[in-house]
Parts: structure tokens; C-alpha cells; sequence
């Protein structure tokens, strides 16, 4: 499996274990189980995991299926430069934030599925995969007038081709034929 | 069809048990200690669950059988589609056992949590004397599975089998879930192959799952001699008139539903290993410009439809995986053949084999084929064929056996014109597609057929380069990207405009609209359809026909 982007998994793993310690954390706070204060960190630990993990990473090859509304996100998370980049810290990130909810049984479930994303980060870290931020391509704007420097060098109106072609034998003088000489210099004022 | 049975009775499970818990525990949790599923009714509940299950697929292969093939439903299959779209079913299936795994597992979270204060209860309330009624051994009567209030819920689940398996199987069905995103399996097929098989340690872990018995009822005798009505009010004096309750677990039952659909996926997986003993003769391999290989092959008793896909495995380059593959040959060709786009570890690994000049072609073998046929492209007098992409591919199969069917003169075929739209970003993995157009084109020609077969290709990914070499070559007689004579356009299609020009061209006739490529593309085709259809029934007519092929 050498072409694999474990980290695409792993962002896939990490957002479902992001919702499933919302709702986890959810029951266990609006049950009022024992120790329900943990639920409430798992509610706000799972916002988090799931607005973190929500932008998709841009594939090394191929073009990347972005998630609805995205960017809006990509914005906010490549902001923290290297702290998202690198997949070495969201994998002891997800470990940390997995710990804690593991003293429930609401939020287990969440634990133990953040805790196989964090591996799978790991995994990625190691092969030297990075989080890269699919950007807009800016949109290709043709500078025309930027291209022309000089005057057409041979404008009409032209002889036959015939003609035309005799030139190069020929000196290139005379008003009628060869490349127009300007009697006072052009410049570009194209802005 | 066994593919159906599974996933049915998948859903029945999960439906099923959800009933029975809540039911169950609804009662104990309050204190009530009677199990609702006492006398007569759980003597025949067996009884109950076979001729619920022989019910259940007696209708369901009837109504198959009825729907697919009697002529009363044609007409209904015209409109809803047929059957076969197995995976369809599947997703909606494997939704279904993630919204009822929620709804159990929630359920289960709110009754461990009030067992566990039940423990913690008065001393002299009712859930208290239920809870300490006897010591923790095997064999004892107990009712609350907590032996004590200082072991916590996490610590049960875990030191429980039902606790323990269930953990396991939802770890099993979220990893089995997130790895069968539409993403990860166009891009990384293998880590979805793979993760996909962990449906083993999903179904023996539900076959397990209730072993141990934790939701408890009282016992036969134990309600003769202490009925609830009478008794329960006394519960502090219980054991002068009443006889102290006693408990029973419920026997383990997800392997009366799940036994069924195990059996035929067995089934379907000997089926699978029986075709693929079958040889597999590559009759020819031609290499197309991208990476891209044919492969022509045969296999005795191999009978396809257009639009069907078979399913590969090459020993040699790896004896787990079998990868899909749309056909892309016609029934009527004495060959069947695939394109693999070079795409992955797998396909590369294939094509490399395949590409040894000195040593023989590796050896194949396939299953199949799977998937819609899709005859009703033959029905429409005039036909509107849009590929995007990938989706181009069915189409090569669709066009070959169009071109044969009306070639011979077949009477099955009533389509008299095509207009097929090419959608793509650049045509270069599917040069091969290019050349197919070519030699229909030439065919066309030769046989003074020229209006039969229109085709547009629209390149969606140009750039200013492209467009202005286009914009240079524009009075060649045959297109500067293609070679074909129809030019090659740039950016999407206009359907309005397409739509409004087919429906000048044809005013009288029913034209079929067949997609395959994405969700946004089907949107707009049928809004168009539906916007200049006529009213008037003898007036054009346009049906959309979303494929998944």
C-alpha cells in the first residue's frame, strides 16, 4: 500500500471520533451520570476535534474532494502554521484530548476511536505526510496589453508576397519595404 | 439477490433487539423484577422467530422475483428502476446499523447508569433490596448485574462479555465506516478493502454479544411462588410470605437472525471462489497512452449485459484484493475486455506484470458480472448519452453494442439517433475512448450513416494555451485536440441550450436521457428534462435516467 495518505483516514477517523464524543458527552451531561463533568469536557473537546479535523488536507497527487464550506475553516486552521502542519502534533494532540474522556463509559467510545486516529496520524507523521491547505487557484487573467512592447514590424499596408519574399535579397530600404523604421522613438504606454 | 437477504435481515436484527431492551429494561430499572416475556409467549417465542423469518424471505423473494420479471410490472420498473442497485441498498442498510447502534448503545449508557444507583439506593427502598438480594456467583439468581456499589459502569463493561464485545464491534463498524467514505474509496481502495472485512469481528461479536445472560427476568418458578402483584409492595418482608424473587438471564438470540444471511453470504463467497477457479484467457493487452491498459479476455459461460461491472483478482500482485472494474466491451464482441487507468498500487503493480516482454501475461481471475444492466438505453427512439469523467466508461460498452445492434439490424434496438456529451477535464487517460469515437466515426461513414451517432466533447480543464491553439486551428476539418471531425468545445455544456436544440430537431419523440457522472450534473439534466418536456404527450418528451454504474 506505498501511495496510501494515512493522513486522509486518519482526518476521516478523527472527525467521527470528534462527533462521537459530542454525543457521548452530551448523554452523559444531560443524564447527569456520576462524574457528568467529564461529559461536559468531551462536549467541548469534541467541538473542537471536529472543527479542527473538518478541512480536508490537500492531497500529495490527484486533485482532493474538499468538504462543503471548507474554506471558511482552512482560513482558521492554517493560521497556526506549523501546529497544523505537522501531523506529529495532532497526533499527541488527539492522544491528550483522548485521555481524559476515557473515565466515562459515554465517552469510551470516543476515546478509544481518537485514540486509533491519533495512531494513524502518527503513522502519516512518520511517512513525512503534512497538512497543506487546498487554496483557491487565483483566477488567470490575460494581460494583453502587457505582451505588446513594440509596434507590428511589418504593417499593412504590404506588398504581394511575392514581393515579399524578394526583400531579405534586397537591402531593407526604401519606404516600402522591410521592417518599419521609426523616425522618432516609440515607447509603451500601454498601462 | 443473496446480497439482499443479508442486508434485510440485518435491518430486522438491529429493529428488533432495540425492541426488546428498552421493553426489558424499561421494567427492571423502575424496580419491577417481572421479565414482560413470561409464560406462554416465551414458550413460543422460538416458534415466533422462525416463522418470522421464513415470512420475511418468502416475501421478500417473492416480491423480487414478482417485481423483476412479471410483464404486469414493466411499466413500474420503468419509472422506479429495477432492483439491483445492491449497493444502494447496502448504504441504506449500513446507515440503518449505525442509527440503531446509537439509539442501543445510548439506551444501554442510561440503564447501566441507573443500575448502578440502584445500588447506591436507600437502604430501605425496593431498588435496593433488588440489588443486594444475593452474592455475585455463577449460577446465582442475581438481578442487577452491579455486585456492589463501588464498581464503576466502565469496570462492568469491561469485565462483562457483553460489554466487552460490544466495545469491540462499534470500534469494528466505526472503523469499518470511516474507511468507506466516498473519498477514501475512490482514492485509497485498499485501506477500504481491507478495513471492509472487519464485518467478520462485527457479526461473531454480535453472535456473542448476549451470551452472558446480563438482562435478566424472573425465573419460572420463581413467579409462582412470588407473583409481583402480591409480592412486591412487602419487599422488606420478603422471604416470611414471599419467597425471595429469583432471576434468569435471557438467552443469547442475534444468531437466530443473523444465521440466515451468514449462510448466503457464505454462499456467495464459494460462488465467488468456484468462478474464479475458472480460467481466465487473456486473448489480447494493448497498452494506451496514459498508463491506461486494455485486457481482452474469455471465460467459459460468461455472459454480460451493457453497463456491468466484474470484479479482479491477480494472485501475483496481491491474492486478497479483487478490484472492480466496469466492462467496457459489447455482449455481442467474442471477448470481454476492461480499461485499467494505471491509479494506485494495485493497478501499477498490474500493468508493470502485464508489461513483461519476456514472461507470460500473470494469471486472472474474475467474478462477475455485477450491476444494472442497462437495456433501457435500446427503448428510447432517441437517446441522450452524457459521460463525465470516469463515467465515460459504461458508454464504451453502450456504444459498441448500439453500433452492432443497428449494424444487424436487431429489432430489441428502436434507438435511431444518439447525441452522446463527453465531459472531461482532459481527455488524456481516455485516449483509448477517443479512439473508439474515431473507428465508430469511420464505420459511420462507410456505412453512409453519418447522422446516427452525433458526439460534443467539452474539455473542462483548458487553459489560455489550449484555447488559443483551438482559437488558431479553428478552420481544420478535423479537431486540433481529438482528430475527430465534431469539435471538441471548451468549459461545460449549455444544457439549455442543448436541450432547447434537440427539442427543435426532434418535436415528436421521446428522447432518453442517460447520465453517468456526478450528483450536481444529474440536478441540472433533470431540471431540463422536466423544463422542456412537452405537456402534450405527442409532443417531445425527455426521461432521465441516472445509472449508478
Amino acid at each position: 500500500m506505498g501511495q496510501i495518505e494515512w493522513a486522509m483516514w486518519a482526518n476521516e477517523q478523527a472527525l467521527a471520533s470528534g462527533l462521537i464524543l459530542l454525543t457521548g458527552g452530551i448523554v452523559a451531561t444531560a443524564g447527569q451520570f456520576v462524574w457528568w463533568q467529564f461529559g461536559a469536557y468531551s462536549i467541548v473537546a469534541g467541538v473542537f476535534i471536529c472543527l479542527l479535523e473538518y478541512p480536508r488536507g490537500k492531497r500529495k497527487k490527484g486533485s482532493t474532494m474538499e468538504r462543503w464550506g471548507q474554506k471558511y475553516l482552512t482560513t482558521v486552521v492554517k493560521a497556526f502554521g506549523p501546529l497544523t502542519r505537522n501531523y506529529y502534533v495532532r497526533a499527541i494532540l488527539h492522544l491528550c484530548l483522548a485521555v481524559p474522556a476515557g473515565v466515562l463509559l459515554a465517552t469510551i467510545l470516543g476515546t478509544a476511536c481518537l485514540a486509533i486516529a491519533s495512531g494513524i496520524y502518527l503513522l502519516a507523521a512518520i511517512r513525512g505526510e503534512e497538512w497543506m491547505p487546498i487554496e483557491q487557484k487565483p483566477k488567470e487573467r490575460l494581460q494583453v496589453g502587457a505582451t505588446i512592447k513594440q509596434p507590428p514590424s511589418n504593417p499593412p499596408p504590404r506588398p504581394p508576397a511575392e514581393v515579399r519574399k524578394k526583400q531579405p535579397e534586397e537591402e531593407a530600404a526604401g519606404p516600402s519595404g522591410g521592417p518599419q523604421v521609426n523616425p522618432v522613438p516609440v515607447t509603451d504606454e500601454v498601462v | 439477490m443473496p446480497q439482499y437477504k443479508v442486508q434485510l435481515l440485518n435491518i430486522l436484527v438491529k429493529k428488533k433487539k432495540v425492541h426488546t431492551h428498552t421493553h426489558t429494561h424499561t421494567h427492571t430499572h423502575t424496580g419491577e423484577c417481572v421479565s414482560e416475556c413470561g409464560g406462554w409467549i416465551h414458550q413460543q417465542y422460538f416458534s415466533v422467530q422462525v416463522v418470522w423469518l421464513g415470512l420475511n424471505v418468502f416475501l421478500f423473494v417473492h416480491a423480487f422475483l414478482t417485481f423483476e420479471k412479471s410483464d404486469k410490472y414493466y411499466y413500474t420498473r420503468e419509472l422506479i428502476g429495477q432492483l439491483d442497485h445492491n449497493l444502494t441498498f447496502h448504504k441504506l442498510v449500513a446507515y440503518m446499523i449505525c442509527l440503531h447502534t446509537v439509539i442501543h448503545i445510548v439506551a444501554h449508557l442510561f440503564n447501566f447508569e441507573r443500575y448502578r444507583r440502584s445500588c447506591k439506593a436507600d437502604d430501605d427502598s425496593l431498588a435496593f433490596t433488588l440489588s443486594t438480594l444475593y452474592p455475585h456467583e455463577k449460577g446465582s439468581p442475581w438481578l442487577n448485574p452491579f455486585p456492589s456499589s463501588d464498581m464503576t459502569a466502565e469496570h462492568l463493561t469491561f469485565t462483562s462479555i457483553a460489554g466487552l464485545t460490544g466495545v469491540i464491534i462499534t470500534l469494528a463498524l466505526i472503523l469499518m465506516v470511516t474507511s468507506a467514505t466516498e473519498f477514501i474509496r475512490w482514492c485509497y481502495f485498499e485501506v477500504f478493502w481491507y478495513a471492509h472485512h472487519l464485518f467478520v469481528i462485527y457479526f461473531i461479536g454480535l453472535v456473542i454479544h448476549g451470551i452472558g445472560g446480563i438482562v435478566r427476568g424472573q425465573t419460572e418458578d420463581s413467579m409462582k411462588e412470588h407473583p409481583h402483584s402480591k409480592c412486591a409492595e412487602e419487599y422488606k418482608d420478603w422471604g416470611e410470605h414471599c419467597r425471595r424473587p429469583r432471576f434468569e438471564g435471557l438467552p443469547a438470540d442475534s444468531w437466530k437472525w443473523v444465521l440466515a444471511p451468514v449462510i448466503l453470504y457464505i454462499f456467495e463467497r464459494l460462488i465467488r471462489f468456484y468462478r474464479s477457479r475458472q480460467k481466465v484467457v487473456i486473448t489480447k493487452a494493448i497498452l494506451h497512452p496514459s498508463r491506461v491498459l486494455e485486457l481482452q479476455m474469455n471465460k467459459s459461460d460468461f455472459r454480460m449485459e451493457v453497463g456491468q461491472y466484474i470484479f479482479v483478482n491477480c494472485p501475483s500482485v496481491s491474492f486478497w484484493e479483487w478490484h472492480p472494474f466496469t466492462l467496457t466491451s459489447a455482449p455481442e464482441e467474442p471477448f470481454f475486455s476492461i480499461h485499467i487507468r494505471a491509479a494506485g498500487d494495485w493497478t501499477e503493480s498490474l500493468i508493470r506484470a502485464c508489461e513483461q516482454q519476456n514472461s507470460p501475461m500473470p494469471r486472472l481471475e474474475v467474478d462477475g458480472p455485477f450491476g444494472t444492466a442497462s437495456e433501457d438505453v435500446f427503448q428510447y427512439e432517441v437517446a441522450m448519452l452524457v459521460g463525465a469523467g470516469i463515467g465515460v466508461t459504461p458508454f464504451a460498452s453502450i456504444l459498441k453494442s448500439i453500433w452492432y445492434k443497428f449494424r444487424h439490424a436487431d429489432h430489441t434496438l428502436k434507438t435511431k439517433t444518439i447525441y452522446f456529451y463527453w465531459i472531461c477535464r482532459e481527455t488524456g487517460a481516455f485516449a483509448w475512448f477517443n479512439d473508439l469515437l474515431a473507428s465508430l466515426e469511420r464505420e459511420m461513414e462507410e456505412c453512409g450513416k453519418v447522422g446516427f451517432l452525433n458526439y460534443r466533447l467539452f474539455l473542462t480543464g483548458w487553459d489560455s494555451n489550449i484555447a488559443g491553439h483551438a482559437a488558431l486551428h479553428f478552420d481544420k476539418s478535423t479537431d486540433v485536440v481529438t482528430g475527430l471531425k465534431q469539435k471538441t468545445s471548451f468549459g461545460r455544456p449549455k444544457w439549455d441550450n442543448e436541450f432547447s436544440a434537440l427539442a427543435a430537431a426532434h418535436p415528436r419523440s421521446v428522447v432518453g436521457v442517460f447520465l453517468c457522472g456526478p450528483q450536481t450534473l444529474a440536478k441540472s439534466l433533470r431540471r431540463c428534462c422536466n423544463h422542456y418536456s412537452s405537456l402534450d404527450p405527442r409532443k417531445v418528451r425527455f426521461y432521465f435516467n441516472k445509472e449508478n454504474f
